[in-house]
Protein backbone atom coordinates (compact mmCIF):
# COMPACT_ATOMS: atom_id res chain seq x y z
CA UNK A 1 0.00 0.00 0.00
CA UNK A 2 1.41 3.50 -0.85
CA UNK A 3 2.17 5.82 2.19
CA UNK A 4 -0.58 8.35 2.64
CA UNK A 5 1.52 10.95 2.19
CA UNK A 6 4.42 10.72 -0.34
CA UNK A 7 6.75 13.87 -0.78
CA UNK A 8 9.12 12.77 -4.27
CA UNK A 9 11.89 14.52 -5.14
CA UNK A 10 10.98 17.79 -4.11
CA UNK A 11 13.19 20.92 -5.03
CA UNK A 12 12.70 24.86 -4.66
CA UNK A 13 14.96 27.45 -7.18
CA UNK A 14 14.48 31.21 -7.04
CA UNK A 15 17.79 31.05 -9.09
CA UNK A 16 18.21 28.27 -11.26
CA UNK A 17 21.94 27.38 -10.39
CA UNK A 18 21.67 27.98 -6.39
CA UNK A 19 18.07 25.97 -5.35
CA UNK A 20 17.50 26.62 -1.55
CA UNK A 21 16.72 22.54 -1.38
CA UNK A 22 16.49 19.66 -3.65
CA UNK A 23 15.65 16.08 -3.65
CA UNK A 24 13.94 16.08 -0.83
CA UNK A 25 11.55 13.05 -0.83
CA UNK A 26 10.07 11.32 2.71
CA UNK A 27 6.52 9.87 3.58
CA UNK A 28 4.52 9.73 6.73
CA UNK A 29 1.66 6.61 7.49
CA UNK A 30 -1.41 7.47 7.99
CA UNK A 31 -1.89 8.25 12.08
CA UNK A 32 1.92 9.46 11.62
CA UNK A 33 3.46 12.71 13.30
CA UNK A 34 6.19 13.96 11.62
CA UNK A 35 8.17 16.84 12.50
CA UNK A 36 10.55 18.67 10.00
CA UNK A 37 13.39 19.93 12.02
CA UNK A 38 16.34 22.80 10.72
CA UNK A 39 17.13 26.14 11.23
CA UNK A 40 15.49 29.04 9.41
CA UNK A 41 16.28 29.62 5.97
CA UNK A 42 16.62 25.96 4.87
CA UNK A 43 13.05 26.07 3.24
CA UNK A 44 10.93 24.37 5.90
CA UNK A 45 8.06 27.13 5.53
CA UNK A 46 8.61 26.45 1.84
CA UNK A 47 7.90 22.62 1.89
CA UNK A 48 4.92 22.65 4.01
CA UNK A 49 3.45 25.37 1.98
CA UNK A 50 4.04 23.34 -1.11
CA UNK A 51 2.66 20.41 1.12
CA UNK A 52 -0.78 22.79 1.92
CA UNK A 53 -1.01 23.97 -1.91
CA UNK A 54 0.02 27.52 -0.96
CA UNK A 55 3.16 27.49 -2.85
CA UNK A 56 4.40 25.45 -5.74
CA UNK A 57 7.81 23.32 -6.10
CA UNK A 58 10.11 23.84 -8.56
CA UNK A 59 10.70 20.23 -9.23
CA UNK A 60 8.78 16.91 -7.44
CA UNK A 61 5.16 16.27 -6.60
CA UNK A 62 3.45 15.40 -3.62
CA UNK A 63 0.19 12.79 -3.08
CA UNK A 64 -1.80 13.01 -0.44
CA UNK A 65 -3.59 10.13 -0.31
CA UNK A 66 -3.16 8.58 -3.39
CA UNK A 67 -3.80 12.36 -5.41
CA UNK A 68 -1.57 14.78 -6.45
CA UNK A 69 -1.83 17.90 -4.39
CA UNK A 70 -2.29 20.80 -7.05
CA UNK A 71 -3.69 23.65 -5.10
CA UNK A 72 -4.81 24.51 -1.72
CA UNK A 73 -7.61 22.20 -0.53
CA UNK A 74 -10.28 21.30 2.51
CA UNK A 75 -8.42 17.99 3.04
CA UNK A 76 -5.21 19.32 4.59
CA UNK A 77 -5.65 21.79 7.47
CA UNK A 78 -2.88 24.77 7.84
CA UNK A 79 -2.23 25.87 11.57
CA UNK A 80 0.22 29.25 10.50
CA UNK A 81 2.93 30.25 12.35
CA UNK A 82 0.62 33.65 13.48
CA UNK A 83 -2.54 31.78 14.17
CA UNK A 84 -4.02 33.66 11.11
CA UNK A 85 -7.58 34.33 13.05
CA UNK A 86 -9.77 37.04 11.07
CA UNK A 87 -9.45 39.52 14.11
CA UNK A 88 -12.73 41.03 13.03
CA UNK A 89 -14.26 38.19 13.74
CA UNK A 90 -14.82 36.09 17.07
CA UNK A 91 -13.51 32.93 17.94
CA UNK A 92 -16.92 31.49 17.36
CA UNK A 93 -17.28 32.85 14.14
CA UNK A 94 -13.29 32.45 13.06
CA UNK A 95 -13.97 28.78 13.55
CA UNK A 96 -17.81 28.80 11.78
CA UNK A 97 -15.93 30.52 8.65
CA UNK A 98 -13.59 27.27 8.03
CA UNK A 99 -16.53 24.62 9.09
CA UNK A 100 -18.85 26.78 6.76
CA UNK A 101 -16.36 26.33 3.99
CA UNK A 102 -16.13 22.40 4.82
CA UNK A 103 -20.22 21.85 4.95
CA UNK A 104 -21.78 24.77 2.83
CA UNK A 105 -25.00 22.80 3.25
CA UNK A 106 -24.98 22.48 7.22
CA UNK A 107 -27.54 24.59 8.92
CA UNK A 108 -26.43 27.25 11.40
CA UNK A 109 -26.87 25.05 14.27
CA UNK A 110 -25.19 22.12 13.12
CA UNK A 111 -22.63 24.57 12.52
CA UNK A 112 -22.45 25.93 15.73
CA UNK A 113 -22.20 22.35 16.96
CA UNK A 114 -19.52 21.88 15.70
CA UNK A 115 -17.88 24.83 16.75
CA UNK A 116 -18.40 24.40 20.33
CA UNK A 117 -17.24 20.40 20.40
CA UNK A 118 -13.55 21.96 18.57
CA UNK A 119 -13.82 25.01 21.20
CA UNK A 120 -14.34 22.98 23.98
CA UNK A 121 -11.86 21.01 22.66
CA UNK A 122 -8.88 22.95 23.11
CA UNK A 123 -10.47 24.32 26.54
CA UNK A 124 -11.67 27.94 25.25
CA UNK A 125 -15.10 27.76 25.77
CA UNK A 126 -15.32 30.62 27.87
CA UNK A 127 -13.96 32.79 25.61
CA UNK A 128 -15.67 31.44 22.80
CA UNK A 129 -17.18 35.08 21.83
CA UNK A 130 -14.29 36.69 22.32
CA UNK A 131 -12.41 38.49 19.31
CA UNK A 132 -8.99 37.67 19.23
CA UNK A 133 -7.20 40.74 20.76
CA UNK A 134 -9.01 39.66 23.70
CA UNK A 135 -7.27 36.47 24.12
CA UNK A 136 -3.46 35.70 24.85
CA UNK A 137 -1.02 34.56 22.12
CA UNK A 138 -1.38 31.26 23.36
CA UNK A 139 -5.23 31.08 23.41
CA UNK A 140 -4.81 32.30 19.77
CA UNK A 141 -2.68 29.73 18.91
CA UNK A 142 -5.08 27.11 20.04
CA UNK A 143 -7.92 28.90 18.58
CA UNK A 144 -5.89 28.71 15.50
CA UNK A 145 -5.37 24.74 16.22
CA UNK A 146 -9.33 24.44 16.50
CA UNK A 147 -9.85 25.93 13.59
CA UNK A 148 -7.69 23.32 11.63
CA UNK A 149 -8.95 20.70 13.62
CA UNK A 150 -12.84 21.66 13.05
CA UNK A 151 -12.63 20.97 9.29
CA UNK A 152 -11.56 17.35 10.13
CA UNK A 153 -8.75 16.98 7.47
CA UNK A 154 -7.22 14.32 5.97
CA UNK A 155 -3.67 15.93 7.35
CA UNK A 156 -2.51 18.70 9.54
CA UNK A 157 -0.03 20.90 8.55
CA UNK A 158 1.36 22.67 11.49
CA UNK A 159 4.32 25.72 10.89
CA UNK A 160 6.16 26.41 14.25
CA UNK A 161 2.56 27.17 15.81
CA UNK A 162 4.11 27.68 19.12
CA UNK A 163 7.24 29.57 17.94
CA UNK A 164 6.20 32.60 18.94
CA UNK A 165 4.58 31.21 22.45
CA UNK A 166 6.52 31.49 26.33
CA UNK A 167 7.91 28.28 27.44
CA UNK A 168 4.95 27.56 29.99
CA UNK A 169 2.22 27.95 27.36
CA UNK A 170 4.03 26.28 24.64
CA UNK A 171 4.42 22.77 27.10
CA UNK A 172 0.82 23.22 27.72
CA UNK A 173 -0.34 23.53 24.24
CA UNK A 174 1.50 21.16 23.09
CA UNK A 175 0.61 18.28 25.74
CA UNK A 176 -3.25 19.51 24.72
CA UNK A 177 -2.42 19.00 21.02
CA UNK A 178 -0.83 15.85 22.07
CA UNK A 179 -3.90 14.42 23.03
CA UNK A 180 -6.09 15.64 20.46
CA UNK A 181 -3.87 13.96 18.04
CA UNK A 182 -3.81 10.65 19.93
CA UNK A 183 -7.39 10.87 20.33
CA UNK A 184 -8.29 11.58 16.96
CA UNK A 185 -5.40 9.32 15.11
CA UNK A 186 -5.03 12.80 12.97
CA UNK A 187 -2.12 12.38 10.41
CA UNK A 188 0.44 15.54 11.30
CA UNK A 189 3.25 17.13 9.77
CA UNK A 190 5.11 19.73 11.65
CA UNK A 191 7.37 22.08 11.59
CA UNK A 192 9.87 23.28 14.47
CA UNK A 193 12.96 24.09 15.40
CA UNK A 194 12.50 23.37 19.10
CA UNK A 195 14.27 19.51 19.64
CA UNK A 196 12.53 19.02 22.82
CA UNK A 197 8.82 19.66 21.12
CA UNK A 198 10.14 17.33 17.99
CA UNK A 199 11.37 14.71 20.63
CA UNK A 200 7.56 14.95 22.71
CA UNK A 201 5.28 15.06 19.81
CA UNK A 202 6.86 13.10 16.54
CA UNK A 203 6.94 9.40 15.56
CA UNK A 204 9.96 10.54 13.14
CA UNK A 205 11.87 13.53 12.82
CA UNK A 206 13.45 14.51 9.32
CA UNK A 207 16.42 17.06 9.68
CA UNK A 208 16.72 19.06 6.89
CA UNK A 209 20.11 20.75 6.19
CA UNK A 210 20.35 24.54 4.73
CA UNK A 211 21.91 25.47 1.13
CA UNK A 212 25.32 26.72 1.18
CA UNK A 213 28.70 27.65 -0.19
CA UNK A 214 31.03 24.58 0.66
CA UNK A 215 34.44 24.07 -0.58
CA UNK A 216 33.04 21.73 -3.29
CA UNK A 217 30.77 24.55 -4.82
CA UNK A 218 27.26 25.60 -3.85
CA UNK A 219 25.10 22.54 -2.04
CA UNK A 220 21.35 23.20 -2.08
CA UNK A 221 19.59 22.06 1.33
CA UNK A 222 18.05 19.22 1.99
CA UNK A 223 16.55 16.17 4.29
CA UNK A 224 20.20 14.74 5.86
CA UNK A 225 18.34 12.04 7.95
CA UNK A 226 15.14 11.20 9.36
CA UNK A 227 15.24 9.67 12.58
CA UNK A 228 12.92 6.98 14.04
CA UNK A 229 11.31 8.20 18.05
CA UNK A 230 12.28 5.38 19.96
CA UNK A 231 10.79 6.70 23.05
CA UNK A 232 7.05 4.77 23.40
CA UNK A 233 4.24 6.77 22.03
CA UNK A 234 2.40 7.44 25.23
CA UNK A 235 4.50 10.16 26.57
CA UNK A 236 4.31 13.18 28.56
CA UNK A 237 6.39 16.33 28.47
CA UNK A 238 6.94 15.83 32.70
CA UNK A 239 8.56 12.02 32.62
CA UNK A 240 10.13 12.98 28.89
CA UNK A 241 13.45 13.41 30.36
CA UNK A 242 13.25 10.19 32.68
CA UNK A 243 12.67 7.78 29.84
CA UNK A 244 15.39 5.31 28.29
CA UNK A 245 17.14 6.70 25.13
CA UNK A 246 15.89 9.81 25.75
CA UNK A 247 19.13 11.64 26.08
CA UNK A 248 20.50 9.60 23.34
CA UNK A 249 17.70 11.26 20.59
CA UNK A 250 18.56 14.58 22.18
CA UNK A 251 22.19 14.88 21.90
CA UNK A 252 22.07 13.35 18.17
CA UNK A 253 19.23 16.12 17.04
CA UNK A 254 21.49 18.81 18.74
CA UNK A 255 24.44 17.55 17.20
CA UNK A 256 23.13 17.58 14.65
CA UNK A 257 21.79 21.21 14.39
CA UNK A 258 24.94 21.95 16.02
CA UNK A 259 27.92 20.99 13.49
CA UNK A 260 25.91 19.40 10.54
CA UNK A 261 22.70 21.06 9.43
CA UNK A 262 24.36 24.44 8.14
CA UNK A 263 26.92 23.71 5.18
CA UNK A 264 29.36 26.31 5.61
CA UNK B 1 -8.81 61.99 35.81
CA UNK B 2 -10.00 61.98 32.03
CA UNK B 3 -13.14 63.88 32.59
CA UNK B 4 -11.64 66.60 35.26
CA UNK B 5 -9.48 67.31 31.55
CA UNK B 6 -12.85 66.86 29.39
CA UNK B 7 -14.42 69.81 31.54
CA UNK B 8 -10.34 71.84 31.18
CA UNK B 9 -10.34 71.37 27.69
CA UNK B 10 -14.30 72.51 26.91
CA UNK B 11 -13.96 75.73 29.18
CA UNK B 12 -10.89 76.64 27.21
CA UNK B 13 -12.55 76.64 23.66
CA UNK B 14 -15.48 78.24 25.58
CA UNK B 15 -13.21 80.78 26.65
CA UNK B 16 -11.38 81.31 23.38
CA UNK B 17 -14.67 81.72 22.07
CA UNK B 18 -15.64 84.02 24.36
CA UNK B 19 -12.77 85.72 23.37
CA UNK B 20 -13.00 86.30 19.86
CA UNK B 21 -16.42 86.82 19.54
CA UNK B 22 -15.26 89.83 22.41
CA UNK B 23 -12.83 91.05 20.29
CA UNK B 24 -15.53 90.93 16.85
CA UNK B 25 -18.01 92.62 19.12
CA UNK B 26 -15.08 95.44 20.01
CA UNK B 27 -13.73 95.71 16.54
CA UNK B 28 -16.94 96.49 14.76
CA UNK B 29 -19.27 98.11 16.94
CA UNK B 30 -19.97 101.18 15.66
CA UNK B 31 -18.81 103.85 18.45
CA UNK B 32 -14.98 102.73 17.02
CA UNK B 33 -13.19 104.85 15.20
CA UNK B 34 -13.50 103.69 11.35
CA UNK B 35 -17.51 104.55 11.84
CA UNK B 36 -16.75 108.75 12.54
CA UNK B 37 -13.74 108.39 10.38
CA UNK B 38 -15.36 107.22 7.33
CA UNK B 39 -18.82 109.23 7.84
CA UNK B 40 -16.31 112.45 8.15
CA UNK B 41 -14.40 111.62 4.45
CA UNK B 42 -18.11 112.19 2.82
CA UNK B 43 -17.85 115.42 0.79
CA UNK B 44 -20.70 118.25 2.12
CA UNK B 45 -21.97 117.14 -1.80
CA UNK B 46 -21.95 113.50 -1.03
CA UNK B 47 -23.92 114.11 2.29
CA UNK B 48 -26.67 116.19 0.47
CA UNK B 49 -27.25 113.49 -2.31
CA UNK B 50 -27.60 111.18 -0.05
CA UNK B 51 -30.41 113.40 2.16
CA UNK B 52 -32.01 114.03 -1.20
CA UNK B 53 -32.38 110.18 -1.95
CA UNK B 54 -34.22 110.21 1.63
CA UNK B 55 -31.34 108.49 3.66
CA UNK B 56 -29.86 109.99 6.58
CA UNK B 57 -25.62 109.94 5.75
CA UNK B 58 -24.56 109.24 9.40
CA UNK B 59 -26.14 105.95 9.41
CA UNK B 60 -26.00 105.16 6.07
CA UNK B 61 -22.04 105.20 6.03
CA UNK B 62 -21.82 103.36 9.17
CA UNK B 63 -24.10 100.68 7.66
CA UNK B 64 -22.50 100.28 4.62
CA UNK B 65 -18.82 100.34 5.65
CA UNK B 66 -18.99 98.25 9.03
CA UNK B 67 -18.62 95.05 8.96
CA UNK B 68 -21.01 93.40 10.87
CA UNK B 69 -20.83 92.89 14.69
CA UNK B 70 -21.58 89.47 16.39
CA UNK B 71 -24.62 90.76 17.27
CA UNK B 72 -26.16 91.46 13.56
CA UNK B 73 -24.97 87.91 12.62
CA UNK B 74 -26.71 85.84 15.59
CA UNK B 75 -29.91 88.18 14.46
CA UNK B 76 -29.77 86.99 11.36
CA UNK B 77 -28.52 83.56 12.20
CA UNK B 78 -31.91 83.81 14.91
CA UNK B 79 -33.87 85.03 11.76
CA UNK B 80 -32.93 82.07 9.26
CA UNK B 81 -33.13 79.43 11.95
CA UNK B 82 -36.70 80.49 13.02
CA UNK B 83 -37.70 79.90 9.38
CA UNK B 84 -35.11 77.38 7.30
CA UNK B 85 -37.95 76.00 4.74
CA UNK B 86 -39.64 78.59 3.42
CA UNK B 87 -39.58 79.15 -0.30
CA UNK B 88 -40.24 82.98 -2.13
CA UNK B 89 -38.95 82.21 -5.66
CA UNK B 90 -35.97 81.67 -6.66
CA UNK B 91 -33.90 84.11 -5.00
CA UNK B 92 -35.17 84.06 -1.72
CA UNK B 93 -35.18 80.37 0.06
CA UNK B 94 -34.89 79.17 3.47
CA UNK B 95 -31.54 78.33 4.43
CA UNK B 96 -32.44 74.56 5.54
CA UNK B 97 -33.82 74.57 1.83
CA UNK B 98 -30.77 75.26 0.27
CA UNK B 99 -29.04 73.20 2.70
CA UNK B 100 -30.82 70.13 1.34
CA UNK B 101 -30.28 70.96 -2.20
CA UNK B 102 -26.86 70.61 -1.70
CA UNK B 103 -27.10 67.84 0.76
CA UNK B 104 -29.01 66.02 -1.98
CA UNK B 105 -26.11 67.10 -4.32
CA UNK B 106 -23.74 65.48 -2.50
CA UNK B 107 -25.27 62.14 -1.40
CA UNK B 108 -26.19 61.58 -5.17
CA UNK B 109 -22.44 62.55 -6.44
CA UNK B 110 -20.97 60.61 -3.92
CA UNK B 111 -23.36 57.47 -3.62
CA UNK B 112 -22.26 56.74 -7.45
CA UNK B 113 -18.66 57.57 -6.48
CA UNK B 114 -18.84 54.63 -3.99
CA UNK B 115 -20.85 52.22 -6.46
CA UNK B 116 -17.64 52.77 -9.07
CA UNK B 117 -15.15 53.51 -7.12
CA UNK B 118 -15.80 50.46 -4.29
CA UNK B 119 -15.91 47.50 -7.22
CA UNK B 120 -13.05 49.52 -9.62
CA UNK B 121 -10.97 49.97 -6.41
CA UNK B 122 -11.14 45.87 -5.71
CA UNK B 123 -10.36 45.09 -9.71
CA UNK B 124 -7.16 47.36 -8.88
CA UNK B 125 -6.42 46.17 -5.70
CA UNK B 126 -6.27 42.34 -6.32
CA UNK B 127 -5.24 42.72 -10.11
CA UNK B 128 -1.95 43.74 -11.21
CA UNK B 129 -2.71 43.66 -14.43
CA UNK B 130 -5.64 46.30 -13.94
CA UNK B 131 -3.66 48.70 -11.66
CA UNK B 132 -1.06 48.63 -14.52
CA UNK B 133 -3.19 49.51 -16.78
CA UNK B 134 -6.00 52.29 -14.96
CA UNK B 135 -2.51 53.86 -13.14
CA UNK B 136 -1.72 56.18 -15.88
CA UNK B 137 -5.32 57.54 -16.49
CA UNK B 138 -5.50 57.82 -12.29
CA UNK B 139 -2.35 59.94 -12.27
CA UNK B 140 -3.75 62.13 -15.29
CA UNK B 141 -7.27 62.72 -14.08
CA UNK B 142 -6.71 62.54 -9.92
CA UNK B 143 -4.61 65.80 -10.03
CA UNK B 144 -7.77 68.09 -12.35
CA UNK B 145 -9.73 70.15 -10.03
CA UNK B 146 -13.28 68.95 -10.36
CA UNK B 147 -14.34 72.54 -11.20
CA UNK B 148 -12.52 72.18 -14.72
CA UNK B 149 -14.87 69.77 -15.65
CA UNK B 150 -17.74 71.96 -14.77
CA UNK B 151 -18.21 73.41 -18.57
CA UNK B 152 -17.64 69.81 -20.20
CA UNK B 153 -19.99 68.69 -17.86
CA UNK B 154 -22.91 71.83 -19.00
CA UNK B 155 -21.99 71.08 -22.79
CA UNK B 156 -23.03 67.30 -22.61
CA UNK B 157 -25.41 67.17 -19.26
CA UNK B 158 -27.17 70.45 -20.44
CA UNK B 159 -28.38 70.71 -16.93
CA UNK B 160 -26.81 72.44 -13.97
CA UNK B 161 -28.06 70.21 -11.27
CA UNK B 162 -26.78 67.12 -12.75
CA UNK B 163 -23.61 68.80 -13.89
CA UNK B 164 -23.23 69.82 -9.96
CA UNK B 165 -23.90 66.31 -9.16
CA UNK B 166 -21.36 65.54 -11.90
CA UNK B 167 -18.74 67.64 -10.09
CA UNK B 168 -19.12 65.64 -6.70
CA UNK B 169 -19.32 62.31 -8.30
CA UNK B 170 -15.86 63.60 -9.78
CA UNK B 171 -14.07 64.83 -7.48
CA UNK B 172 -15.48 61.88 -4.59
CA UNK B 173 -14.28 59.25 -6.55
CA UNK B 174 -10.28 59.17 -6.55
CA UNK B 175 -9.83 58.96 -2.38
CA UNK B 176 -12.37 56.14 -2.45
CA UNK B 177 -10.62 54.28 -5.27
CA UNK B 178 -6.65 55.19 -4.39
CA UNK B 179 -7.75 53.90 -0.72
CA UNK B 180 -9.81 51.17 -1.69
CA UNK B 181 -7.21 49.64 -3.85
CA UNK B 182 -4.47 50.02 -1.25
CA UNK B 183 -6.63 48.46 1.31
CA UNK B 184 -7.54 45.40 -0.94
CA UNK B 185 -3.76 44.69 -1.85
CA UNK B 186 -2.71 45.41 1.19
CA UNK B 187 -4.85 42.61 2.92
CA UNK B 188 -2.22 40.11 5.21
CA UNK B 189 -1.54 37.67 3.08
CA UNK B 190 -1.89 34.66 5.82
CA UNK B 191 -5.22 35.99 5.90
CA UNK B 192 -5.91 35.42 1.82
CA UNK B 193 -3.89 31.57 2.81
CA UNK B 194 -6.67 30.77 4.85
CA UNK B 195 -9.11 31.80 2.64
CA UNK B 196 -7.50 29.65 0.16
CA UNK B 197 -6.50 26.36 2.47
CA UNK B 198 -10.48 26.81 3.38
CA UNK B 199 -11.02 26.69 -0.45
CA UNK B 200 -13.47 29.76 -0.32
CA UNK B 201 -14.76 30.96 -3.41
CA UNK B 202 -13.70 34.13 -4.90
CA UNK B 203 -17.46 35.98 -4.31
CA UNK B 204 -17.14 34.69 -0.38
CA UNK B 205 -13.55 36.23 0.17
CA UNK B 206 -14.41 39.39 -1.22
CA UNK B 207 -16.93 39.81 0.88
CA UNK B 208 -15.67 37.63 3.89
CA UNK B 209 -12.24 38.07 4.21
CA UNK B 210 -11.21 41.39 1.60
CA UNK B 211 -13.80 43.87 2.76
CA UNK B 212 -13.73 43.49 6.21
CA UNK B 213 -9.74 43.09 6.46
CA UNK B 214 -9.92 46.68 3.95
CA UNK B 215 -12.66 48.33 5.22
CA UNK B 216 -10.68 50.70 7.78
CA UNK B 217 -8.78 51.59 4.76
CA UNK B 218 -11.72 52.58 2.40
CA UNK B 219 -13.76 54.13 5.13
CA UNK B 220 -10.76 56.64 5.58
CA UNK B 221 -10.93 57.36 1.61
CA UNK B 222 -15.02 57.50 1.90
CA UNK B 223 -13.98 60.41 5.20
CA UNK B 224 -11.50 61.89 2.92
CA UNK B 225 -14.08 62.31 -0.35
CA UNK B 226 -16.98 63.56 1.70
CA UNK B 227 -14.47 66.14 3.12
CA UNK B 228 -13.64 66.79 -0.01
CA UNK B 229 -17.02 66.90 -1.77
CA UNK B 230 -18.33 69.41 1.02
CA UNK B 231 -15.80 71.87 -0.06
CA UNK B 232 -16.61 71.33 -3.48
CA UNK B 233 -19.90 71.99 -3.71
CA UNK B 234 -20.06 75.30 -2.71
CA UNK B 235 -18.10 76.64 -4.99
CA UNK B 236 -19.76 74.61 -7.76
CA UNK B 237 -23.01 75.80 -6.75
CA UNK B 238 -21.51 79.38 -6.64
CA UNK B 239 -20.89 78.80 -10.49
CA UNK B 240 -23.93 77.16 -11.96
CA UNK B 241 -26.25 79.31 -9.14
CA UNK B 242 -29.81 78.40 -9.07
CA UNK B 243 -30.18 76.41 -5.53
CA UNK B 244 -28.01 74.79 -2.55
CA UNK B 245 -26.06 76.98 0.40
CA UNK B 246 -22.77 77.48 -2.24
CA UNK B 247 -25.69 79.96 -4.74
CA UNK B 248 -26.72 81.26 -0.78
CA UNK B 249 -23.38 82.45 -0.16
CA UNK B 250 -22.79 84.32 -3.70
CA UNK B 251 -26.76 85.76 -4.27
CA UNK B 252 -26.42 87.21 -0.42
CA UNK B 253 -23.09 88.85 -1.29
CA UNK B 254 -24.88 90.10 -4.29
CA UNK B 255 -27.33 91.65 -1.75
CA UNK B 256 -23.92 92.81 0.06
CA UNK B 257 -25.72 91.17 3.13
CA UNK B 258 -22.55 90.02 5.13
CA UNK B 259 -24.45 88.91 7.87
CA UNK B 260 -25.87 86.07 5.80
CA UNK B 261 -22.85 85.41 4.07
CA UNK B 262 -20.98 84.92 7.61
CA UNK B 263 -24.28 83.02 8.78
CA UNK B 264 -23.86 80.70 6.08
CA UNK B 265 -19.96 79.91 6.51
CA UNK B 266 -20.99 78.43 9.56
CA UNK B 267 -23.87 76.71 8.45
CA UNK B 268 -21.61 75.22 6.03
CA UNK B 269 -18.44 74.38 8.62
CA UNK B 270 -21.14 73.18 11.14
CA UNK B 271 -22.56 70.70 8.45
CA UNK B 272 -19.32 69.83 7.08
CA UNK B 273 -18.47 68.76 10.76
CA UNK B 274 -21.47 66.75 11.29
CA UNK B 275 -20.69 64.46 7.59
CA UNK B 276 -17.28 64.21 9.13
CA UNK B 277 -18.12 62.77 12.41
CA UNK B 278 -20.70 60.22 10.28
CA UNK B 279 -18.24 58.84 8.17
CA UNK B 280 -16.17 58.73 11.58
CA UNK B 281 -18.67 56.21 13.18
CA UNK B 282 -18.98 54.45 10.29
CA UNK B 283 -14.97 53.96 10.25
CA UNK B 284 -14.86 52.74 14.22
CA UNK B 285 -17.97 50.54 13.17
CA UNK B 286 -15.49 48.71 11.06
CA UNK B 287 -11.89 49.13 12.94
CA UNK B 288 -10.85 46.02 14.85
CA UNK B 289 -7.78 45.60 16.93
CA UNK B 290 -5.31 43.04 15.57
Amino acid sequence: MAPFLQVEKLSKAYQADRPVFADVSFSAQRGEFVCLIGHSGCGKTTILNVLAGLDSATTGHVFVDGREVRGPGLERGVVFQNHALLPWLTVRRNIAFAVKSRWPSWKAAQVDEQVRKYVELVGLGHAIDKKPFQLSGGMKQRVGIARAFAIEPKLLLLDEPFGALDALTRGTIQDELMAIVRRTGQTVFMITHDVDEAILLADRILLMTNGGDTPGGYRPGGLAEVVRNPLPRERSRAELHRLPGYYELRNHLVDFLVSRAKAA
Amino acid sequence: MSSAFDVRTTLASLLLLLFVLGGWQLATDGTGSRGPAVAVSLSEEEREYLRMLGKDPDAATAKRDGFPSPITVARSAWEHLADPFFDRGPNDKGIGLQLLYSLARVATGFGLAVLVALPLGFLIGMSPLVRGALDPFVQVLKPISPLAWMPLALYTLKDSNVSGVFVIFVCSIWPMLINTAFGVASVRREWLAVAATLEVSRLRKAFCVILPAAAPTIVTGMRISIGIAWLVIVAAEMLVGGTGIGYFVWNEWNNLSLPNVIFAILVIGVVGMILDKMLGALQRLVTYVE
